[in-house]
């Protein structure tokens, strides 16, 4: 019998999901919430006693990275690894490892300042898709149509003006159906599929109402899942695919705190077991 | 047990764990469930939606 760890702060379906299937297969499933975890530089491995290996399930990414950043600093092994956490949290810097791997991935444009943006777009033409670097669940996602909605959003984001709102991340609009692929992938590889249809703009978020269908993984589906999760390092993730009409599949975000409530419900595998399996596998090698 | 802001009653289910989230039937706040002891429950205030949040 073994012993694995889920780190939360919000306790949502799937954490306990990964608490029951760990228990069915007769391990031991402790659950912790980050929010009242305390980590010093003199904390021992012994002190937290967390077992054989942690799943890191924080909805929020910087708690869940920095959370991550400690367990390795004590030699905890984590799903996923800092490394895979941090890319995968910032879609500027998962798109540029998914070009480098060349895996293809729609074009994005990267500027460092609301004026360099702005005279981007005016050269490239409208509309593009703007993305915040940081984020999930298709907030702050829009498509960029003309002047005035590139100046409304350069108008708010120097009014909030965060860190991250003075990078702009504006991608090609992919012409597409209206739905996307989301391919949950473990230790490199693909469990299960969904199409993720629009419930009427053109974003596809489960989180705004998407209709999740049962997806058949093709074999150009496997293989760009498999390339992704490489990429990234591997783990626990969940690929975000388009098919784009001129260009075959392409994949457009790599998640790292997958959420799969709604496709374990359909899924002919497990997803939750075959997490815990996996992660028990991983530090057992 | 009744919500900390409107006073209505909260339906908590039995099965629920410490770090679930419980939402107001009527004036919809969120609440996190911070203690539980039997049928001793302690709740507060659930964290907003932060930027970072998501998968």
């Amino acid at each position: 019998m073994s012993k694995i760890s889920i780190v939360f702060d919000r306790l949502r379906t799937e954490e306990k999901m990964l608490q029951k299937e760990a228990a069915a297969l007769g391990h031991t499933a402790v659950m912790l919430d980050a929010k009242i975890t305390q980590i010093n530089t003199d904390s021992k491995k012994e002190d937290l006693d967390l077992g054989d290996v942690v799943l890191e399930r924080c909805v929020s990414y910087f708690r869940g990275l920095h959370f991550t950043s400690a367990l390795e600093f004590l030699d905890i092994p984590v799903l996923n690894k800092f490394d895979v956490a941090s890319i995968c949290g910032n879609k500027m810097f998962m798109t540029l490892l998914l070009k480098k791997n060349n895996i293809p991935t729609p074009k994005t444009y990267f500027s460092f300042s609301s004026e360099s943006a702005t005279d981007n777009l005016e050269k490239v033409g409208y509309p593009l898709v703007i993305k915040p670097v940081i984020g999930s669940w298709g907030r702050g996602v829009m498509q960029i149509v003309d002047k005035d909605a590139m100046d409304a959003i350069v108008e708010i984001r120097d009014i909030t003006d965060s860190p991250h709102d003075r990078i702009y991340y504006l991608q090609k609009v992919v012409k597409r159906p209206p739905r996307d692929i989301r391919i949950i992938t473990i230790g490199d590889e693909p469990i299960a599929a969904m199409y993720r249809k629009s419930s009427g703009g053109f974003k596809t978020n489960i989180a705004l109402g998407a209709d999740p269908e049962i997806c058949e993984i093709t074999k150009e589906m496997e293989e760009m899942a498999i390339k992704a999760s490489k990429a990234m390092g591997g783990g626990i993730l969940g690929i975000d695919m388009m098919e784009d009409e001129e260009r075959g599949i392409v994949v457009h975000e790599v998640n790292n705190t997958v959420e799969f409530k709604g496709l374990a419900r359909v899924s002919q595998r497990n997803i939750p077991k075959e997490m815990v399996k996996f992660a028990l596998d991983y530090v057992r090698k | 047990m009744n919500c900390p802001e409107c006073d209505a009653k909260l339906n908590i289910p039995d099965d629920a764990s410490v770090g679930e989230i419980v939402s107001c039937p009527d004036c919809g706040a969120d609440f996190e469930i911070s203690k539980k002891e039997g049928s001793n429950i302690e709740l507060k205030q659930a964290e907003s939606v932060g930027e970072d949040w998501g998968e």
